[in-house]
């Protein structure tokens, strides 16, 4: 296609102007955390503070019990993401790659649980959780990971689909189990999709707010999202240290979206087709 | 083998269950290693049966941890949530049955449900084409063959990976009407911006750029969509005449169609259940402006602690996205070109 000097004007102009957009607001949040309190209610606004006071992450991260909350949200962080990557691609292998009685109606099923509001199931759970007796701890958030979930299932059975059939029949000429040829021989050529299911689900379970909000109740089992929340309700003028931790809260997401990017986009191409 | 032959003498049913007792008479007579041999060719001669003795209950197996989720924490807390909105249920202290009650007041004694339901209804009819038109703008932009496009794809994606905390957070902070940057930005353009958060008719505003921010993900599916489609397609259009408008109403859009009925559906279902930014950022109001439907559902269930009218609520939600997912299924026939089709008129127009 060739680009007129027109064209590439109007492309850059609209470029420049979305990204304040996306950007301004980190990089407002990243001035007023490194204000002084006088600064940060003096108005005009000051774009360029001072002095960069970088204490004030520290004694933000030391005014509340960050440490946990940040330590709590990485457990749940992680377990999930184990819990998603086994049962996700067993599950994708049974749909993809076998043919079994009532498969194209336990798929839908599963399709449609994309579809279920999370209010309609939010107070049964709620009690079954407390029959199990799992309230304020963090089982709720990491135990159903272990049993999959639709859009990560579907995902990376997609990915399974297009993988020809010779590769299993030739394995089991071989003498492979089933399971062995899902072991021995899927899971290596899945690396791709399941670090999109990873990275995703790290994303998702890292900025949960609801979940936690819901099940946890004791400040020592607060996760970064619900603790910060509750910062934020607690004290309404101490906007410096809250955009202190907002930022860290939000630095993890990010470093792991800068290593993933690659697979995001082909992930997401492959799972619409 | 004869095993085999005298089972299907035994049982005169219909062809592929012979075919099964086949399987099944020959399982036990061969040992593991030729079996496994036998099975694969007995699968290539049989296309129609496809399984046999071993693999008939290993996908079962492998699909069992979703059944067990699916049972333990999807269905029976749908089923349970639907028995529940005929009772009334209060936190503590015994459930009483009250067949359509909830329901009934839902409809003529709760104005609050009439009020959430038009504001969410509003707020899906702002969000879903502004972030539709801004995902597929931006997806054009960040195609365009110009230098360094990759740091700005990565710059409008950067925000949709930041927690809906966070999210509130800094838009609260910017939108704030007394120290927010927002409104000085505005007034160095000689305009006086609205007192944001405050005001009831900009409340839901706010809510709708706040929420919009995160419009990366959309954006990277209408991406990789388009940076699929064929270069031919848009070269012949060039040699027709057509310039750059034309090729994008005339080739972009109708190939994409799948994928804006996909965007559609997703950010409608997203729109009607936003709830983190209007706990955080407005908490509802002001004077309930910003109450979404999703809001009110929570507080009935975990403030008022009325368990059976939130899941009369919440159900009545579910019904009104399977309708409207089901309605835009059914519309998109009309305006939605599948490959498959457009490959297989071809072929019928070539022959």
């Amino acid at each position: 296609m060739k680009i007129t000097r027109k064209h590439k004007i109007i492309v850059y102009t609209l470029l420049v102007l979305f990204s304040l957009y996306f950007l301004f607001p980190f990089l407002w949040a990243l001035i007023t955390a490194l204000k002084t309190q006088q600064e940060v209610f003096s108005y005009p606004p000051k774009f360029i503070p001072d002095a960069a006071l970088f204490s004030n992450f520290i004694e933000a991260w030391n005014s509340q019990p960050f440490g946990v909350y940040f330590k709590n949200s990485v457990i749940v962080t992680v377990m999930t993401t184990i819990g998603q990557l086994i049962s996700c691609s067993l599950v994708a292998y049974g749909f993809a790659r076998y043919d079994f009685k009532f498969k194209n109606i336990l798929f839908i099923l599963l399709l449609s649980t994309m579809m279920i509001p999370w209010d309609v199931t939010m107070i049964p759970l709620y009690m079954e959780f407390n029959m199990f007796g799992w309230i304020n701890t963090l089982k709720p958030l990491i135990v159903p990971a272990f049993f999959g979930s639709a859009y990560n299932i579907f995902l990376l059975r997609q990915f399974l689909m297009n993988i020809p059939k010779d590769l299993e029949n030739a394995a089991r000429i071989d003498g492979a189990n089933e399971f062995q040829i899902f072991y021995k021989i899927f899971l290596p050529i899945m690396k791709g999709p399941l670090t999109l299911v990873a990275v995703l689900n790290i994303i998702l379970v890292w900025n949960d707010y609801l979940g936690p909000l819901i099940y946890l109740s004791d400040q020592s089992k607060y996760t970064m999202a619900l603790g910060l929340a509750s910062f934020q309700g607690l004290h309404e003028l101490q906007i410096i240290p809250i955009m202190a931790m907002t930022l860290v809260m939000v630095i993890p997401p990010v470093i792991v979206f800068f290593f993933a990017q690659k697979y995001i986009v082909e992930g997401l191409s492959g799972s619409i087709k | 083998m004869h095993t085999g032959m005298v089972l299907c003498i035994q049982d005169p049913s219909p062809l592929s269950r012979t075919k099964q007792a086949w399987v099944k008479g020959r399982g036990f007579l061969f040992n593991r290693s030729n079996q496994l041999k036998r099975e694969i060719m007995f699968t290539k001669k049989n296309k129609h049966t496809g399984f046999t003795l071993v693999r008939k209950r290993v996908p079962y197996l492998f699909i069992l941890p979703w059944i067990i989720g699916y049972l333990v924490f999807t269905l029976g807390p749908l089923a349970f949530s639907l028995v529940m909105s005929f009772f009334d249920w209060p936190i503590t202290g015994d459930a009483e049955f009250v067949g359509i009650g909830n329901f009934a007041k839902m409809f003529t004694g709760d104005p609050q449900f009439y009020n959430s339901l038009l504001i969410t209804l509003k707020f899906a009819l702002i969000f879903v084409p502004l972030n539709l038109f801004i995902a597929l703008l931006l997806a054009l932009l960040i195609t365009q063959p110009i230098k360094g496009m990759e740091i700005f794809r990565t710059i409008f994606y950067l925000p949709a990976v930041v927690s809906g905390v966070a999210v509130s957070i800094i838009w609260g902070w910017i939108f704030n009407s007394e120290y927010g940057v927002l409104n000085y930005l505005l007034s160095l353009l000689g305009m006086e911006g609205p007192r944001w958060l405050i005001d009831p008719k900009w409340a839901v505003v706010t809510i709708v750029i706040a929420s919009a921010w995160g419009v990366g993900t959309m954006m990277l599916i209408f991406y990789t969509d388009i940076k699929g489609i064929p270069n031919e397609l848009y070269e012949a259009a060039s040699i027709d005449g057509a310039g750059p408008i034309r090729q994008f109403i005339s080739v972009t859009i109708p190939s994409i169609t799948p994928t804006i009925l996909f965007n559609v559906i997703t950010s409608v279902i997203a729109a009607l259940q936003q709830l983190t930014l209007v706990l955080l950022l407005t908490g509802g109001g002001p004077l309930k402006s910003t109450y979404f439907y999703g809001l009110f559902v929570y507080n009935n269930a975990f403030k008022h602690h009325e368990l059976g009218y939130a899941s009369a609520n919440a159900w009545f939600m579910f019904l009104i996205i399977l309708l409207l997912t089901l309605l835009i299924f059914k519309t998109s026939s009309t305006w939605v070109f599948y490959e498959t089709e457009v490959k297989k008129g071809k072929k019928g127009g070539r022959k």
